[in-house]
């Protein structure tokens, strides 16, 4: 169990230069995520065109392994359908919380799986996921309560 | 314990503000309890049960004497501090709480002595009203005495801050809230390891603290309250041993401190609490306190010398204990890479969401410190801080 593991080089350039950070005017959907028990706060905003997500931000405030794991999230669900980003927010489930390598098709996204080895910080990793998961799969994603790591 | 490795480093406790280490004295009256004199108590003619009758009874005569309280019943013990609270806002302060009337705390609390003051106030339509903290978090008495109001039924505040190291000026707000006729309750689980507390001294009506903060076990605490308060209130919980008689008809409440102690208690943590009291008794607590604050005042001043480490809370009276947050490394993967280096510190909002607030941080790193802590352990937390900083550069 290595620092490194945790904080490799593609998860410190998103946290230093986030992708898609920031406001997204006349999103469809805008969801909070929290983490009461560190104070991780971030704000998913979700542009759709039919059923493909057109635009995808994120703005909030949060240690390194929360902004970096939504940076490369936005990246990778931008122009994805609603099931394909949803099936992806599965996969990346598994990748924090169990042991099997990560498969190649996750590309930069397998560098979250170091976060496994730092049971106390899986949490960050994968609140904007659950956050994402709660606007594509609410019927009205306009009038969702926050999402909190704590109430699942 | 002070003698693990972490991750292979030798380990540098730095959050004893959430909880303290134990002496081996602790542990060893624990353990002689468990192996040789464990029975339940007070209801029993054997043997054992006297013995560890005796043992727990003990325990609060050494409360008593640690806290200064003026009998036997003003002690009664508890789970901690959280439930010392609840126990005063449920069974003092509910009953005779009327729509209108008000609540006093500061801002600085921590969540135990904010939360179980809302819930008696959505359940009887009072008020909270909060005195405010300046920008060093210091409380000022005159900004908190212009608050208590005809309708104010207690004010209850902290002794020492969990998440500034604030120290209250605690015995000036007794008397202001006594003149006033306002009850008091101070929470003490940041003092009692830090500072002797004198309960006539202070001028408090109820005194609130930890074990397992005071070198002792978890799971035990203590409520002090004075007598002719206790005598008054109706009981916390029902169950044996806080009962005379019972018939389906009526029951009777035994008297003081059992009116308060339903159901067996947690006797080997009240034993382990009278042991880390001894301990401290049997240690040179000024000389203790001295080093503490030596580690206080070079802990401000190394943290100090590192660019963008910011110190939250900057009282000119405090408690061995350092919060800061520093640019560029949120203080989760500050702590994570603390942890690293062996170095245990907290992350977060330290159950005092109001306070971050306040200073606009999402959170702060804590390093606080016991009398076993040493400079070396701050020579190693500046480094890691250094080291942090340039993994996020």
């Amino acid at each position: 169990m290595e620092l490194n593991d945790l904080y490799r080089d593609v998860i410190l350039d998103h946290n230093r230069r986030p992708r898609n950070f920031g406001v997204l005017e006349s999103a469809d959907a805008r969801v909070e995520g929290f983490n009461p028990l560190c104070g991780d706060r971030l704000t998913v905003q979700l542009k759709m065109a039919g059923d493909a997500i057109a635009d995808i931000r994120f703005e909030g405030q949060g240690c390194a392994i929360s902004t970096a794991s939504a940076s490369l999230m936005t990246e990778a669900v931008k122009g994805k359908s609603r099931t394909d980003a949803l099936a992806l927010f599965e996969r990346i489930h598994s990748l924090l919380t169990d042991d099997a390598a990560p498969s190649d098709e996750l590309g930069k996204l397998a560098a979250l799986s170091g976060v496994r080895e730092f049971p106390a910080r899986v949490k960050c990793a994968s609140l904007c996921w659950h956050t994402l998961a709660a606007a594509l799969k609410a019927p009205d994603p306009t009038h969702l309560n926050a999402v909190s790591t704590e109430t699942d | 314990m002070l003698a693990r490795l972490i991750r292979g480093k030798p380990l540098a406790y730095l959050d004893n503000g959430a909880s303290a280490q134990r002496p081996t004295a602790v542990i060893g009256a624990v353990d002689d309890y468990e192996r040789r004199h464990h029975a339940n108590i007070h209801r029993g003619v054997h043997t054992l049960s006297q013995e560890a009758t005796g043992l727990y009874e003990a325990a609060r005569d050494k409360a008593l004497a640690f806290l200064h309280a003026a009998s036997r019943h003003e002690i009664i013990f508890v789970r901690g501090t959280t439930e010392a609270i609840n126990l005063v806002a449920q069974s003092y302060l509910r009953p005779i709480l009327k729509a209108g009337d008000e609540i006093l705390i500061t801002h600085l609390e921590h969540h135990a002595n904010i939360v179980p003051w809302q819930l008696v106030c959505e359940q009887t339509g009072a008020k909270l009203v909060v005195a405010p903290i300046d920008e060093r978090g210091e409380v000022h008495a005159e900004a908190v005495e212009a608050l208590m109001s005809d309708r104010t039924r207690l004010f209850a505040c902290a002794h020492v801050s969990n998440a500034l190291g604030t120290v209250l000026p605690v015995r000036r707000l007794m008397a202001a809230a006594k003149a006033r006729g306002i009850t008091t309750l101070i929470d003490g689980a940041q003092a009692v390891p830090h500072m002797s507390v004198d309960v006539q001294d202070l001028g408090c009506d109820f005194y609130a603290f930890s074990g397992h903060k005071l070198f002792g076990p978890t799971g035990i605490g203590i409520l002090y309250g004075r007598e002719s308060l206790l005598e008054r209130m109706p009981p916390w919980q029902g169950g044996g041993d806080m009962i005379l008689t019972v018939t389906f008809r009526k029951t009777t409440y035994n008297t003081l401190p059992y009116k308060f102690e339903a159901g067996t208690p947690n006797i080997s943590g009240a034993i382990g609490l009278g042991a880390a009291i001894d301990y401290l008794s049997a240690l040179d607590r000024e000389g203790a306190h001295a080093h503490e604050h030596a580690l206080l005042l070079y802990a401000s001043e190394t943290l100090g010398k590192i660019e963008r480490l910011r110190i939250i809370g900057t009282a000119r009276d405090k408690a061995s204990l350092v919060s800061f947050v520093v640019e560029g490394v949120h203080p989760h993967d500050l702590g994570t890479i603390l942890d690293e280096d062996g170095i245990a510190v907290r992350t977060g909002h330290h159950c005092a969401m109001p306070v971050m607030e306040h200073f606009k941080v999402p959170a702060t790193a804590r390093a606080s410190f016991a009398f076993y802590n040493t400079f070396e352990e701050i020579d190693r937390l500046s480094a890691g801080i250094r080291r942090a900083r340039s993994i996020f550069a």
